[in-house]
C-alpha cells in the first residue's frame, strides 16, 4: 500500500521542511497565545494577557510567513497551476490566506489591546478577541493538517 | 482516504501536538527566566500546565502511529535506518524531557507555596527557573525531535 501524501521526489524535501517547520511553530504560537488568552481571565497580574499578545508577535507570526513561504515554494516545485487543483489543496489556501488575514486583524486588536490596557484605559475586550480569534485559527489550522496529510479529493 | 491515509494524517496531528507543547515549554521557559516573582511563574505555570497532555498524547501517538505506518506500507519498514534512527532520537528527547518535567513539577511546589504569600522576587524560585541544565535538557529534547521531523521529511536511504 502507498500514501500520497509520502511519494514525491527528494527536491521537494526543503520547500516541504520550510513548510512543515513554519506550520508547526505556527501552531505552538496559536496553542500557546490561545490557552494565555483563556486563562488570562483568571490572572490579576496581566501577565498571560501580554505573554498572548507576544506568542502571536513573536513565535505565530513567524511561523505564519514561514508556513506561506515553504507552501509557495513547493505549489511552484509541484507544478500546480490553480487549474483544477485538488480539494486539500484547496482547503491549505483558503486556511492560509483567510488565516493570514485573521492573524493580521488578531494581531492590531490585541496590539491595541495591550497598549489600553497599560494605560488604564480598558483593552481587555481585545485582548480577548485576539486571543479567540487565536483559537478560530487553531481550530482551521487542526483542520488544514489533517488535509495536507490524508488529501482528500 | 484509506486507511493509511488517515494513520498519516493522525500521526502528522500527533506531531504537531508534540511540537506545539514544545514550542508553548519554550516560551514559558524564556519568559520567566531569571524572574523570582512567584503570581507571575504561577500564571506562566498554569499556561504550561496545557502543554502536558499535549506533548503525552503526541509523543505516544506518533511512535506507535508512526511504527503502525511502517508496517502497513509496502515502502517502509519498522527496520529502516531512518526509521530507527528517528526511534533513538525520540527516545532521546523523551529521557531528556522527562528531566525537565521532573524539575517543574517539583517548582510548582515552591510557586504555589510562595504565590500565596505575594509576588515579590524570591531568590531561590529565580535560581530554579533559570537553571542551566535544564536549559540543556530542554535544548537536547528541542534538537532530538527537530531531527526527528528531519528524518521524516528526508528519510535518507528510504
Amino acid at each position: 500500500m502507498t500514501v500520497l501524501a509520502l511519494i514525491r521526489p527528494d527536491s521537494w524535501n526543503w520547500a516541504l521542511l520550510v513548510h512543515v517547520t513554519g506550520a508547526a511553530i505556527l501552531v505552538g504560537g496559536l496553542v500557546a497565545a490561545g490557552g494565555a488568552s483563556v486563562l488570562a481571565r483568571r490572572d490579576a497580574t496581566g501577565t498571560l494577557s501580554a505573554f498572548s499578545y507576544r506568542m502571536l508577535l513573536v513565535v505565530g507570526l513567524p511561523g505564519l510567513i514561514l508556513m506561506r513561504a515553504g507552501a509557495a515554494w513547493i505549489y511552484d516545485k509541484e507544478g500546480w497551476t490553480g487549474d483544477s487543483d485538488p480539494t486539500w489543496l484547496g482547503i491549505g489556501f483558503l486556511t492560509a490566506d483567510i488565516g493570514a488575514v485573521l492573524f493580521i486583524i488578531a494581531l492590531i486588536l490585541g496590539g491595541i489591546g495591550l497598549r489600553r490596557t497599560r494605560r488604564g484605559d480598558g483593552g481587555s475586550g481585545l485582548l480577548r478577541a485576539s486571543g479567540i480569534i487565536a483559537l478560530v485559527l487553531l481550530a482551521a489550522y487542526v483542520i488544514t493538517v489533517w488535509a495536507m496529510a490524508g488529501k482528500p479529493g | 482516504m484509506g486507511f493509511s491515509d488517515w494513520l498519516l494524517a493522525l500521526h502528522l496531528l500527533a506531531a504537531f501536538a508534540l511540537i506545539a507543547a514544545l514550542v508553548l515549554f519554550t516560551a514559558v521557559m524564556v519568559a520567566n527566566w531569571g524572574d523570582g516573582r512567584p503570581q507571575r511563574a504561577s500564571a506562566f505555570f498554569r499556561v504550561a500546565a496545557l502543554g502536558g497532555p499535549l506533548i503525552g498524547a503526541g509523543a505516544g501517538l506518533t511512535l506507535v502511529l508512526g511504527i503502525w505506518l511502517a508496517i502497513d506500507l509496502d515502502d517502509f519498514q519498522p527496520w529502516d535506518g531512518w526509521i530507527i534512527a528517528s526511534i533513538v532520537l525520540w527516545a532521546i528527547g523523551g529521557f531528556a524531557g522527562s528531566r525537565v518535567g521532573a524539575h517543574y513539577t517539583a517548582t510548582q511546589e515552591l510557586v504555589d507555596r510562595l504565590a500565596v504569600e505575594g509576588n515579590e522576587p524570591n531568590a531561590e524560585l529565580a535560581a530554579k527557573l533559570s537553571d542551566a541544565s535544564i536549559r540543556t535538557l530542554h535544548a537536547i529534547t528541542v534538537i532530538a525531535f527537530t531531527a526527528v521531523l528531519v528524518l521524516m521529511i528526508f528519510k535518507p536511504g528510504a
